[in-house]
């Protein structure tokens, strides 16, 4: 799932700057787990715009705003709305708010800031397992990510820093090397600790990512 | 270009005990404070090792800072890290110092950004030191990391960290081991406090091949000791050298004490000392003296 944050409202309505009329746009799934751009907080931006001088003609959430389509299919049904608007505030991921922009040719703005792709250790809490990388490697790291859980994203082991199992960056967090260390220690696992790990290709992560099945 | 080998690596090879310290180049152009010092260590340790944005506080280049210094004759060990530079850098600073002389290469992973005076930047660790010690064998054997024929094969004495003190340590050991796989042929470890865990290292990397220069940190006081503790990764001053400082009327004299004792204690153990003296490089002479006598 996408992981998002609202901005702060000083910098959507500097933003919105003198677009008076607002049509916002949410996300019935990552946006609103995460509570950033569901029903409820769609609902709370709109009584904030309006408290802060600014008027509404309405608001539509998305099912998968990142749906392009689907996107355009809803937008059209309220033609009306967003065609009263100056601008269109969208409280959904990065990809989300560019289906709108691609829909709308008005001027859009992004309510949220995208922080990354997380799992869900319960409500509310969200962690950062994979970052994407192209070429996954966990079947050589017993099963945890060093790329993402490593902040240095290191393949051949720990860094200077760790110490008692910790990470540099953060006495908190439990290093990467270690996790892998100590899940190989205690299921048995595999992980490939004794040989060297050559570069990782970010050939196989080219920006921007296309993928077209076949 | 030349495949003499350096002074540093002869005296290494040549099993005699050896003593770099660590100087850290200006945040600024004028070198002058950064050569004086240098050239005043010169007489008495075998290398001085440039920094590479220690604690990724920016500063000038070291690769620039280290041909200064073999300019006025002192011989540089070039520190470099993966923080800062994709794999295209690396390898032109690689070829850049082996243009201009430069031999001693530690190939470092880097603190992490978030330590030093630019923690907006975006740190890049395309490569780890494994990695660039992997890198720097490739160079060496004439071409580069796509396999393309290089003009010229530099030549190096790569050298890498350790922190014989972290735990676990069989975690660290395989790390170790690929270091001196990837050409390292020497450690220059982090501060040591324990002679114990010292041993434990210096026993698991024998077999290895690799030679070890064992890290000795000079404090000034109990609150730099506890600011090293809270700020710099990898440093880990233990309770009782804190307590002792504290305790001291005079903690600069005291730390000067405990810096020299240690060295004296590590000496036997390991084919070398590397000074980290934090800015206070005028008492190296005295620590030196410890290490001799
Ligand atoms: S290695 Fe890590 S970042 Fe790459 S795909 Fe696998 S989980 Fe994701
Ligand atoms: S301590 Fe471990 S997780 Fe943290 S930066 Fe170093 S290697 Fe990565």
């Amino acid at each position: 799932m996408i992981i998002s944050q609202q901005k702060p409202l000083a910098d959507i309505l500097a933003s919105l700057g003198d677009s008076n009329s607002v049509f916002i746009v949410g996300c019935a799934k990552c946006a609103t787990v995460c509570k950033s751009g569901g029903e409820e907080e769609v609902w709370q931006m709109q009584e904030a715009l309006i408290s802060s001088g600014k008027s509404v003609t309405g608001s539509v959430i998305i099912d998968e705003a990142c749906h392009m389509l689907r996107v355009g299919r809803d937008l059209r049904g309220r033609q009306q709305l967003v065609d009263d608007a100056d601008a269109s505030l969208v409280m959904a991921c990065g990809a989300g708010i560019q289906s709108v922009s691609a829909a709308i040719p008005k001027k859009t703005v992004a309510g949220l800031d995208s922080l990354f792709l997380g799992n869900i250790r319960r409500f509310g809490q969200f962690e950062q397992k994979c970052s994407l990388c192209g070429e996954c490697v966990l079947s050589e790291t017993a099963g945890i990510c060093p790329v993402t859980a490593c902040p240095k994203g290191l393949l051949n082991g720990p860094c200077g820093g760790m110490d008692e199992g910790r990470c540099e960056i953060d006495a908190e967090a439990e290093c990467a090397w270690a996790q892998i260390f100590t899940t190989v220690r205690e299921t048995g696992r595999i992980a490939n600790l004794a040989e060297s790990v050559p570069p990782k290709n970010y050939s196989k992560i080219p920006k921007p990512g296309k993928l077209k099945l076949k | 270009m030349t495949a003499l080998l350096s002074k540093f690596e002869q005296k290494l090879m040549a099993g005699s005990f050896v003593i770099t310290a660590e100087v850290c180049p200006p945040k600024g152009c004028d070198c002058a404070a950064f050569i004086r010092h240098a050239e005043a260590l010169s007489g008495m340790i075998d290398a001085i090792n440039v920094t590479d944005n220690q604690g990724a506080n920016m500063r000038i280049s070291p690769l620039a800072a280290s041909a200064l210094l073999l300019k006025s004759g002192v011989e540089p060990i070039l520190q470099l890290t993966c923080r800062d530079r994709n794999r295209l850098a690396i390898q032109s600073d690689l070829l850049g110092a082996a243009a201009l002389g430069i031999r001693n290469v530690l190939a470092l992973t880097g603190d992490h950004i978030s330590f030093g005076d630019h923690k907006e930047a975006k740190s890049v660790f395309d490569l780890d030191s494994v990695q660039l010690l992997e890198c720097m064998k490739s160079l060496a054997a004439g071409v580069d990391m796509s396999g393309k024929k290089l003009e010229g094969t530099p030549s190096f004495f790569a050298g890498a960290a350790a922190a014989p003190e972290a735990e676990p340590f069989e975690l660290t050991l395989f790390k170790l081991q690929k270091k001196v796989a990837a050409g390292a042929g020497f450690f220059q470890t982090q501060a040591i406090f324990n002679s114990g865990k010292l041993a434990r290292f210096c026993e698991a990397v024998a077999p290895l091949g690799a030679k070890t220069i064992a890290g000795i940190l000079l404090l000034k006081s109990a609150a730099m000791a506890k600011f090293i503790n809270k700020n710099i990764p990898g440093l880990k001053v233990p309770e009782e050298i804190v307590q002792e400082l504290a305790d001291s009327a005079d903690q600069a004299a005291t730390g000067l004490a405990i810096a020299c004792r240690l060295a004296r204690e590590v000496k036997p153990h390991v084919n070398g000392v590397h000074i980290m003296a934090m800015g206070r490089e005028e008492v190296i002479p005295e620590i030196v003296d410890a290490i001799n006598n």
